[in-house]
């Protein structure tokens, strides 16, 4: 099961805008993704509500998984999506 | 309500209401609809499955409906639309509402519940999340409405000017308007100083309270709401569109008029703005007024968790001065409890707010929030250079005793304010005023809660209007008392309630020596084109008519009868 650390590079955190941005991303894949924090239950990661439930603040550490062994490289690009400022444009 | 023209079928009906400003406009009606609850005893789907799709469906449509109004809208509203529509099209909520049906809930019941869940998470995680509670509560009606076969919640996107109407407007429902499309306000509940009075003055739009009846008339019906008139014809005849459309081209007129507020014989009297945001400094700023009367900081504060921090406070104190670059800003502290509860401040077992812990009385249990806020002011103090630095006035609110008033001057000057006042809305204060003054460099009369406090009167109950009327002869005699005792110490005495904004009672205000006047930008123009039309002297024979009165319409119909008739006229003063 492919698993990624990814960076929230929105520094504002991944409040309602950027958390929808993401999501979307997500949904877009077809892919089953989750995200959490370290040793907490993790979300689905195409649910806007789930995501802004965690309150992800910029700079602040996540885990990315998929069930789908094919997925590394979805989760490469989810990885590089959250690392940039979602909140920019 | 009643129906004007009974013996007349060409006549149009009219309704009526009590008037907010004086302002007149023509324009199609749009009906805001109040939000349908699940019934409490809803039956489980004859077939599961299928209503579980439905519910399914019905966030699909409400999530498309949204993101297509975020599309056709701009700015702050299409980025609620927007997040809004993220919200309805979540697969983790339509799937937790399907997952109830199935499992024998009542559809309508099953979206309340799921979306209860999620509202209980963000609740809990406070802070910005709390505030999202409303868009999920928002996507619930709407989802809701669509199950129940009943018209969606709240407005459709206005496509046209429109005057908008309601049972009475939320703070939420006001912040969803598309502010470019409205051009008026009508209830049928709230009061002349409830929020959406308050608003509506703040935006000069023209506005009717306690207007029974008007949710009833059909969306999209053309009315003519007449502020000043306190009614609402609708669908009038041509004749009568064209004579008010005269009536708001006059006022656009006096409008132009820029010079200082002063009596016809050179008597200067500050005329200013009310403000409650840093973007509301900026648009008064833009109009002739000699600065700001008061800056309801509580704005601030409305709606949060948590305090704001030293460092956000002052940057919007700061940016609120640079608006008004070298003019007067009366900044008012923090005006919490009562009508304007604060989740940090106010005090869950009062059985009476308004006599309760309320405006400057909360030193006395939270005394970190005056601090904090007296902080950020004497840090903008700091930053100002040596002559601008008396033009930031600083006041704090419901005061009753010189004790109090000392109290509050003694904090203010030891962080660096120079002007500082206390406002007048209690009697005790007023009936004290000299010695009050004593103490302080100024005082602020606040006539909606001294008419409050002297009348025994609550502010929201719209049914008591009259005993809340700030021409009721006991608000007179407390108001010229509390300018007298200015007048002969050589102290500046404002007015910076809802009274200051009629033209008429500006002139008694003049007349018994009060040196400002401060309302909402809007109604800047009726109350200078007034003053410069009367000689001092002549103010102080319309107030000593009006104090002479013996009840509250004698006492304006008093002052009425010695007003300049050009004024009565085009100010349509009856």
């Amino acid at each position: 099961m492919p698993q990624r650390r990814a960076t929230i590079g929105t520094t504002t955190g991944l409040h309602a805008r950027p958390a929808s941005k993401f999501t979307q991303a997500v949904a877009a894949t077809g892919t089953d993704v989750l995200i959490g924090r370290d040793g907490q239950p993790a979300v689905t990661a195409s649910s806007v509500l789930m995501v802004m439930g965690l309150a992800l603040q910029g700079g602040e550490e996540v885990l990315l998984s998929a069930d789908d062994p094919s997925a590394e490289q979805t989760l490469e690009e989810l990885v590089a999506l959250l690392g940039t400022d979602l909140d920019a444009s | 309500m009643s129906l004007g023209g009974a013996d007349d079928p060409g006549a149009p009906t009219v309704l009526h209401g009590l008037g907010v400003g004086r302002g007149v406009v023509v324009a199609p009606l749009a009906v805001l609809r109040p939000a349908h609850q699940a019934p409490a005893d809803e039956p489980p789907a004859d077939d599961a499955e299928a209503a579980a799709q439905q519910v399914v469906e019905a966030f699909a449509q409400v999530a498309a409906a949204l993101s297509d109004q975020a599309a056709r809208a701009t700015g702050a509203l299409a980025e609620v639309l927007t997040a809004t529509a993220a919200i309805a099209g979540d697969a983790a909520v339509a799937a937790e509402a399907a997952r109830r049906v199935r499992a024998g809930t009542g559809p309508a019941t099953a979206v309340t519940e799921a979306v209860e869940g999620f509202v209980a998470m963000f609740t809990a995680a406070g802070g910005y999340l709390a505030e999202r509670v409303t868009d999920l509560r928002s996507v619930r009606d709407r989802v809701v409405a669509r199950l129940l076969g009943v018209p969606e919640p709240g407005l459709g996107a206005l496509s046209v000017p429109s005057v908008v109407a309601g049972v009475d407007l939320a703070p939420a429902d006001t912040a969803a308007l598309d502010l470019a499309f409205v051009v008026g306000l009508v209830t049928e509940e709230g009061g002349p100083t409830g929020h959406t009075a308050i608003i509506a003055g703040q935006l000069g739009l023209p506005c009717l309270v306690r207007t029974p009846g008007i949710t009833a008339v059909p969306d999209g019906t053309v009315v003519a709401l007449d502020a000043a008139a306190g009614q609402v014809l609708v669908d009038p005849p041509a004749d009568v569109r064209a004579r008010l459309q005269q009536r708001a081209d006059a006022e656009r007129e006096l409008a132009r008029d820029t010079a200082p507020g002063a009596t016809a014989d050179g008597h200067r009297i500050d005329l200013l703005a009310n403000i409650g945001t840093a973007a509301d400094a900026d648009r008064a700023a833009a109009t002739p007024v000699a600065g700001s009367g008061l800056f309801r900081t509580e704005v601030l504060f409305l709606g949060r968790q948590t305090a704001p921090t030293l460092a956000e406070q002052t940057e919007v104190y700061g940016s609120v001065l640079r608006a008004f670059g070298d003019r007067k800003v009366v900044v008012r502290t923090l005006d919490a409890g009562a009508d304007k509860p604060l989740a940090f401040a106010t005090q869950a077992d009062e059985e009476n707010p308004a006599l309760g812990v309320r405006g400057y009385r909360l030193v006395r249990t939270l005394p970190d929030l005056l601090g904090t806020q007296l902080a950020a002011l004497g840090a903008v103090a700091a930053g100002l250079d040596e002559a601008d630095r008396d033009h930031l006035w600083v006041m704090a609110p419901m005061v009753a005793t010189p004790a109090e008033a000392r109290d509050f001057a003694t904090r203010a000057r030891a962080a660096g304010i120079t002007r500082v006042g206390v406002m007048v809305e209690v009697p005790a204060a007023a009936l004290r005023a000299r010695e009050i003054l004593a103490e302080v460099d100024f005082v602020s009369l606040g006539t909606n809660d001294l008419a409050q406090y002297t009348m025994a009167t609550d502010r929201l109950r719209g049914e008591l209007a009259d005993l809340l009327d700030p021409w009721q002869p006991a608000v007179l005699d407390l108001v010229a008392a509390t300018a007298r005792a200015g007048v002969d110490l050589g102290k500046p005495v404002g007015v910076c309630g809802e009274s200051a904004a009629d033209p008429l009672m500006a002139l008694v205000l003049t007349g018994l020596g009060i040196t400002s006047l401060s309302m909402s930008p809007a109604a800047v123009p009726a109350a200078r084109y007034a003053v410069r039309r009367h000689t001092l002297a002549q103010c102080r024979a319309i107030a000593d008519a009006a104090l002479a009165a013996g009840s509250a319409p004698e006492a304006r119909a008093a002052a009425l009868a010695l007003t300049a008739s050009e004024v009565r006229t085009t100010l349509t003063l009856g």
